[in-house]
């Protein structure tokens, strides 16, 4: 069983935030990914490309434009893994959809969710929670949807 | 990347993309903390680490899905898109630390992998399915997972 304190955040939906991909953040990003992809840093080669200037790798949606606060969304959820004993929280992995590139100067929406959270039961209990974000352009389009599972274990 | 785009039809199921290395270290986690806003010190101090079970500093599981996206998108090149990608990180990965300011120690070397596995055409659209993985030094799959990318046809004139 779930704990309930863990059990109310299925379902809820943040409020949506704003995000910025700045050029210079992106340069950073493929930088620390050791990626030399000129389309991420390079406007004149950009610019020849078919995106018509920079965009941004994908897994990358710039940087939120206000704080979020600490009680919501994924820092809310891992908080409450650590109360109900699961402190010992790791990564699971990652998957996205992909409808648009993503592209330097956008100013992207993002609405995280919490898909769901289950027990597992094996060797030891696992807490797995499933968050998945979507994430608009400017024009309303969707250009992503992104599925993260974070596992915590009880240390 | 400025180099042969490489076209749906030179694509065959089995065929490997070329092998990508990567080597983690210290340095690159501590980058990566800043790039990504990722300040879990699970990634950058062992004595933390030490309390979260893992016996040691890790590579963040978010750097090993980027080299992957890495590896995949820039095969695919310009005139690729990447529609579907996923992994799960199964294996815990231990970054080598620093011999000098730039430099790591010897040690282990990463290798990002793929295969496809599936080829079609939906909806207009001419897909590769692949399945896609992070090997680390001794071999063993920490990172597996999969990807669907578009890729030009030849047929359309792209």
């Amino acid at each position: 069983m779930v704990p309930e304190e863990l059990k109310k955040y299925i379902g809820k939906v943040d409020p949506p935030h704003l995000r910025e991909v700045e050029k210079g953040a992106i340069r950073r990003y493929a930088d620390a990914v050791g990626n030399d992809n000129p389309l991420y840093y390079d406007e004149e080669y950009a610019k020849k490309s078919r995106y018509g200037g920079i965009i941004a790798p994908p897994g990358f949606f710039g940087w939120a434009k206000q704080t979020i606060p600490s009680a919501e969304g994924l820092m809310g959820v891992m908080g409450a893994m650590i109360e109900a004993g699961y402190a010992g929280i790791l990564d699971g992995g990652m998957s996205y959809e992909y409808f648009l590139p993503v592209r330097a100067g956008d100013t992207l929406v993002a609405s995280p969710k919490v898909a769901d959270i289950a027990l597992k039961e094996g060797k030891t209990k696992m807490m797995i929670v499933r968050f998945e974000v979507a994430y608009y352009n400017q024009n309303g389009d969707l250009v992503a949807k992104s599925y993260q599972t974070l596992i915590g274990r009880q240390l | 990347m400025s180099k042969e785009q490489i076209h749906w039809e030179d694509i065959e199921v089995g065929y490997e993309l070329p092998v990508l290395e990567k080597i983690a270290h210290s340095l690159m986690l501590v980058k990566w903390a800043g790039a990504s806003g990722d300040f879990n010190p699970h990634h950058y101090e062992t004595e933390f680490a030490m309390t979260q079970g893992t016996g040691g500093v890790i590579v963040h599981g978010l750097l090993k899905h980027a080299w992957l996206i890495q590896f995949v998108t820039n095969w695919m090149g310009d005139e690729g898109f990447m529609k579907k990608f996923s992994c799960q990180y199964r294996g815990l990965d231990f970054p080598r630390k620093m011999k000098t300011m730039n430099e790591p120690v010897d040690g282990e070397t990463w290798k990002c992998k793929g295969k496809v596995v599936k080829k079609y055409v939906e909806e207009g659209e001419h897909l590769v399915d692949m399945e896609i993985g992070l090997e680390n030094g001794k071999g063993q799959v920490t990172t597996p997972g999969t990807a669907t990318v578009v890729l030009p046809s030849k047929k359309k004139g792209k």
